[in-house]
């Protein structure tokens, strides 16, 4: 097979915009990117963003779009949370700190995760994949 | 000198920057992007016309594959086997005979012993040995202890390593363990100490090849995409003259040079993610079906003395 084949210029500027994209860019390449970044729209539009709609029950926190809702979700000792995964990317709940008190599995899209607080505290948690979504959960 | 480098295209010269832009757009269209490391700086020119120097007579290539992401069954790829089966055929069809494979991570969406043991029968049918660095996401299980035991058996301390192939000396680094909140890729002090011993007593002429899984500079911190003491290795690393860091996580090529430090992040072969910040986070990106193997691709990196040529290929048009 030939090593070099060629593709339509649209794949590629996709390509060349990635590449743009994370830059200090000078003027030149800043107005090529506004260019080359017009083509991106439509994958950009790909990603779920009417998921994030979606309400979370009582005592449940919903992972959607690379966030946790409700971020901060208060309820009294002894209650059960549930996390479920909504989001087409896998994610973790794992608790903040040297010794986390509690910490899931990989959950893929549509698993779920309960963890019991029995004592009041204020419960950090992020997802390991993720490092920066973030969420807690205060107990009274 | 820092500086981001892009598809520069030499046949542009004297022409508006319009033009540039047009050409530099041109530079991605053949299926592969060139990219000659010389002292550190990487020269990217045009396949099509310098095919030639694709091929070296000497010296020995080596082959990067990237964020295969075995178990993922999302719209973005609903068939990460046969993208990854097809990066592996790609291989066989490269000028150079490669002499290995380096995984740089994400072989598994989730760290299960079914999806590592189905990446690595795929590999193996490539008949190259396979060198494995971890990504977070084969770690996500027990600080990723069935993912060394199964691919590192040999290795003792945190998974990290070197070895010395053709004249060159690559060092293997694990940047996902112990990920804190808000956080960004992390070596931690034994391994950066580790790294210093490693490095003590090589000569300056030594071409260093590093392979870690998150990019080993701030590429975009909002969404964690870099090594937070990433500088601490790379004050080790500045003294050699020519030194290729390679990386995968972001699913998308983007170059950085510090002096003779190149930084190369490497295609997925299972989906592509957004440009840094384009979107709620860094996902899958789905993109037109007809269009997936064109954002997916393996890299090959040929070794000529000093001289290392790395040829981003994409697995379709």
């Amino acid at each position: 097979m030939k090593r070099i084949a060629h593709r339509p210029v649209g794949a590629a500027m996709f390509v060349a915009a990635v590449a743009f994209g994370i830059a200090n860019l000078t003027p030149a390449r800043a107005q090529s990117m506004t260019h080359d970044m017009s083509n991106m729209g439509h994958m950009a539009g790909a990603m779920p963003a009417d998921a994030a709609m979606q309400a979370a029950g009582p005592n449940q926190v919903l992972i959607n779009n690379f966030a946790f809702g409700p971020a901060t979700l208060t309820v009294k000792a002894g209650t059960t949370v549930t996390w479920i995964n909504k989001d087409g990317d896998a994610h973790t709940v794992t608790a903040a700190g040297a010794k986390p008190l509690f910490g899931s599995q990989p959950l893929d899209t549509g698993d779920t995760f309960s963890f019991t607080f029995e004592k009041p505290g204020t419960y950090a948690y992020f997802c390991k994949i993720h490092p920066t979504m973030k969420g807690s959960v205060i107990v009274r | 000198m820092d500086d981001t480098v892009f598809g520069r295209d030499s046949t542009a010269s004297g022409a508006a920057s319009s033009r540039r832009s047009l050409l530099r757009c041109m530079a991605w269209a053949g299926a592969g992007t060139l990219w000659t490391v010389v002292g550190g700086v990487p020269t990217p020119f045009r396949l099509a016309t310098n095919e030639a120097q694709a091929a070296p007579a000497s010296g020995f290539a080596f082959v990067q594959i990237s964020d295969s992401h075995i178990g993922f069954h999302g719209d973005a790829n609903p068939d990460p086997n046969g993208t990854l089966t097809a990066a592996l055929q790609r291989i066989t069809t490269l000028p150079q005979k490669p002499a290995m494979i380096v995984h740089t991570g994400d072989v598994s969406h989730l760290a299960k012993p079914e999806q590592f043991d189905a990446a690595e029968q795929m590999m193996k049918t490539a008949k190259l040995p396979v060198h494995y660095i971890p990504g977070e996401h084969d770690t996500l299980v027990d600080d990723g202890k069935p993912f060394f035991a199964r691919f590192n058996p040999d290795v003792k301390t945190g998974g990290w390593y070197s070895f010395d192939q053709g004249g060159v000396h690559f060092v293997a680094l694990v940047n996902v363990v112990g990920l804190q909140a808000n956080g960004q890729g992390h070596l931690g002090d034994e391994q950066i100490e580790w790294l210093e011993k490693d490095l003590n007593g090589r000569t300056t002429s030594t071409p260093i090849v590093v392979m870690a899984h998150m990019p080993m500079w701030s590429l975009y911190p909002q969404w964690g995409w870099g090594t937070d003491d990433a500088d601490k290795a790379i004050a080790y690393l500045k003294r050699f003259g020519s030194v290729t860091v390679l990386n995968g996580h972001i699913h998308q090529v983007v170059q950085k040079v510090e002096g003779h430090v190149t930084f190369q992040t490497a295609l997925s072969t299972a989906y592509p993610q957004p440009t840094a910040g384009q979107g709620p986070g860094p996902g899958p990106l789905k993109v037109p079906a007809e269009k997936l193997r064109s954002v997916l691709g393996v890299r090959e990196i040929s070794v000529t003395g000093h001289t290392m040529a790395l040829a981003d290929t994409t697995l379709g048009t």
